[in-house]
């Protein structure tokens, strides 16, 4: 049994149809590559499978589990976290308190309950050591290179025992040295048992780290198929429609 | 061969990260010297020695019982500005707010109301037009600048409506208890002073240790980013003018009881001074950045450079330029050292 399944998955706005019966299987411990030119249905797929939007008709099983997302805390509550393009970070904040924004622990003082600094900063070193990063709790975000603050936007997944981490374009806006970096905590997370579905555009990205590349093409899915048994060549058909399926 | 081209390059390596990391942890030390409070703190001190030295009635007791409670109700509203500051926010509404409040206090003295109902509908006064500001911004989403404009014009007129355009200083039988809580002084130290002190330190306290605190600074920073990882934005936005507007009841009440009397202009053009006493004190108008003291020392810099030009015998109409030019100083300081760090 697969660990997130998407069955006959449709989304309509209005009279547009961003997606049309789309099935996608997902196990623990794998990396998917979904492709797909702008506006193939990429991001309208991730964001019903994190709670963003639900799907028209179609099910979303985790675990076997049927599930119903009305909002994105309800998809992260059930260990889908999602790592969001832009990386939603707070430049003039630290890195332990953007890691733990909306979640921050608490502890008692006399009759209030003030933020754990010394819980937030350890529990934040504990897991970047676990990724292997160089980012320090106490930076601010401000001051960091585009891989630490993936790093920070990774971080966040950690906190609680995340099932499946969707990532939208992690390595758009990063120079080449910070992309490794990036890939590398991908891996990381697969090693953990995580299953990632990393969204891009990057060819080389996908072929380095994924083992599996779904395509997209106008709201359908066109290719589902082993990295191993597929090329660069052939995954550029599918995305521009030159070859219609494989 | 291999091995001795390998050393040198891991080593420079090495070399590298750790230029980079030393640069940004940054100790105590280093904070406190590129933190704008502190050196306004060092400015003040300055200006206090060198008044002092010219003018040595400057430092008497009687001057700085004066100058303090002078600052403190603009110290007051300034703690609730800095909370919407930091959401990234403003509001120009505050000098109106205490218009309105001074307003209703005085009308329900002079009907002989318990001097703890005129207070209580005083604050309540400023929660009510808070709340209604932050609703308009937080969720029907009008900028900031427009809404609290609105309100400048909107509580100004009706402090004179209310009170028929009439001053009011017939304060019924509670007026000696209502005239203490503002004009009153604890061992020499004026009530307000004592109110802008325990506020700085429940602000501080709030902004740095509490999750309240710590979504104003996430909102002014980055406000999507705050709303995809859950922060209530629509809510604490909300909040913060709400504090606003009971930080501008808070002095107007204080103000009015020290003053003894209640008009419809109380307040006029303080909003500029307000923010002006944030900025100085290192609070960043795009949001995101600032604190208690830095509004507590804001405000304190400004009066004590209108009364030192008052002593110098400099035309106290000066003021409104001084006050002006500060603000454009303190936000090009700003832009300065945020280039430096940056």
């Amino acid at each position: 049994m697969a660990l997130l399944e998407l069955r006959d998955i449709s989304k309509h706005f209005g009279a547009i149809e961003a997606l049309r019966g789309v099935d996608f299987d997902l196990d623990p411990g794998e990396v998917v590559g979904l492709m797909g030119d702008n506006g193939a249905g990429k991001s309208t797929l991730v964001k019903c499978i994190a709670g963003n939007f639900r799907p028209s008709t179609g099910e979303i099983r985790l675990e076997g589990h049927t599930q119903h997302f009305h909002k994105p805390a309800d998809a992260r509550e059930r260990g889908i976290e999602v790592v969001y393009q832009d990386l939603a970070l707070c430049n003039n904040m630290t890195a332990a308190e953007n890691v733990f924004l909306g979640r921050e622990p608490k502890k008692r003082f006399g009759p209030f309950k003030i933020l754990d600094y010394p819980a937030m900063y350890a529990r934040a070193a504990e897991i970047f050591q676990e990724l292997k990063s160089e980012t320090r709790p106490r930076d601010l975000v401000r001051r960091m290179s585009g891989g630490q603050r993936q790093a920070v936007a990774i971080a966040r997944t950690r906190l609680k025992d995340a099932k499946v981490v969707l990532m939208d374009e992690p390595t758009a806006a990063i120079s080449v040295r910070q992309v490794k970096e990036v890939l590398d905590l991908i891996l990381r997370l697969r090693d953990k048992g995580i299953a990632v579905v990393l969204i891009s555009h990057r060819m080389p990205d996908v072929f380095t780290v994924c083992d599996r590349v779904v395509v997209m093409r106008r709201g359908t899915k066109v290719a589902d198929k082993k990295i191993a048994e597929s090329s660069p060549e052939e995954v550029t058909g599918l995305i521009t429609g030159a070859i219609r399926a494989a | 061969m291999t091995d001795t081209t390998q050393q040198p390059v891991a080593t420079q390596d090495f070399a590298r990260i750790d230029e980079v990391t030393a640069l940004r942890e940054r100790s105590l030390v280093q904070k406190i010297l590129a933190s704008q409070p502190f050196w306004v703190t060092i400015v003040l001190a300055l200006i206090c020695l060198v008044m002092n030295w010219i003018e040595p009635t400057f430092l008497t007791a009687d001057n700085l019982f004066n100058i303090t409670r002078n600052f403190a109700f603009i110290g007051i509203m300034a703690l609730g500005m800095t909370a919407v500051i930091l959401t990234g926010g403003i509001d120009l509404s505050v000098g109106s707010i205490m218009g309105v409040v001074g307003v209703v206090c005085g009308l329900l003295l002079q009907a002989e109301y318990h001097w703890l109902v005129a207070v209580v509908a005083g604050l309540a006064t400023g929660v009510v037009i808070g709340a209604v500001n932050g609703a308009l911004i937080a969720y029907l989403g009008l900028p900031p600048f427009v809404v609290t404009l609105g309100m400048l014009s909107v509580g100004r007129s009706l402090a004179v409506v209310l009170s028929e355009n009439k001053m009011i200083y017939e304060f019924g039988p509670y007026a000696e208890q209502f005239y203490w809580i503002g004009g009153g002084a604890i061992f020499g130290i004026a009530n307000p002073v004592w109110m802008l002190i325990v506020l700085t330190v429940v602000f501080a306290i709030a902004f740095a240790l509490s999750s309240w605190g710590r979504y104003l600074y996430a909102i002014g920073g980055n406000e999507h980013a705050a709303r995809l990882t859950g922060v209530p934005v629509d809510r604490i936005k909300m909040q913060a003018y709400i504090v606003s507007g009971l930080t501008a009841a808070i002095s107007s009440v204080m103000i009015v009881g020290w003053q003894g009397s209640a008009i419809n202009a109380l307040g006029t053009g303080y909003e500029l001074r307000v923010i002006a006493s944030t900025v100085i004190g290192g609070a960043n108008l795009m949001g995101g950045e600032g604190g208690a003291y830095g509004a507590f020392i804001g405000a304190a810099l400004i009066e004590v450079i209108r009364n030192a030009l008052l002593m110098a015998g400099v035309d106290s109409n000066w003021q409104g330029t001084f006050v002006g030019a500060f603000i454009v100083l303190a936000v090009l300081l700003e832009r300065i050292r945020g280039r430096k760090s940056d």
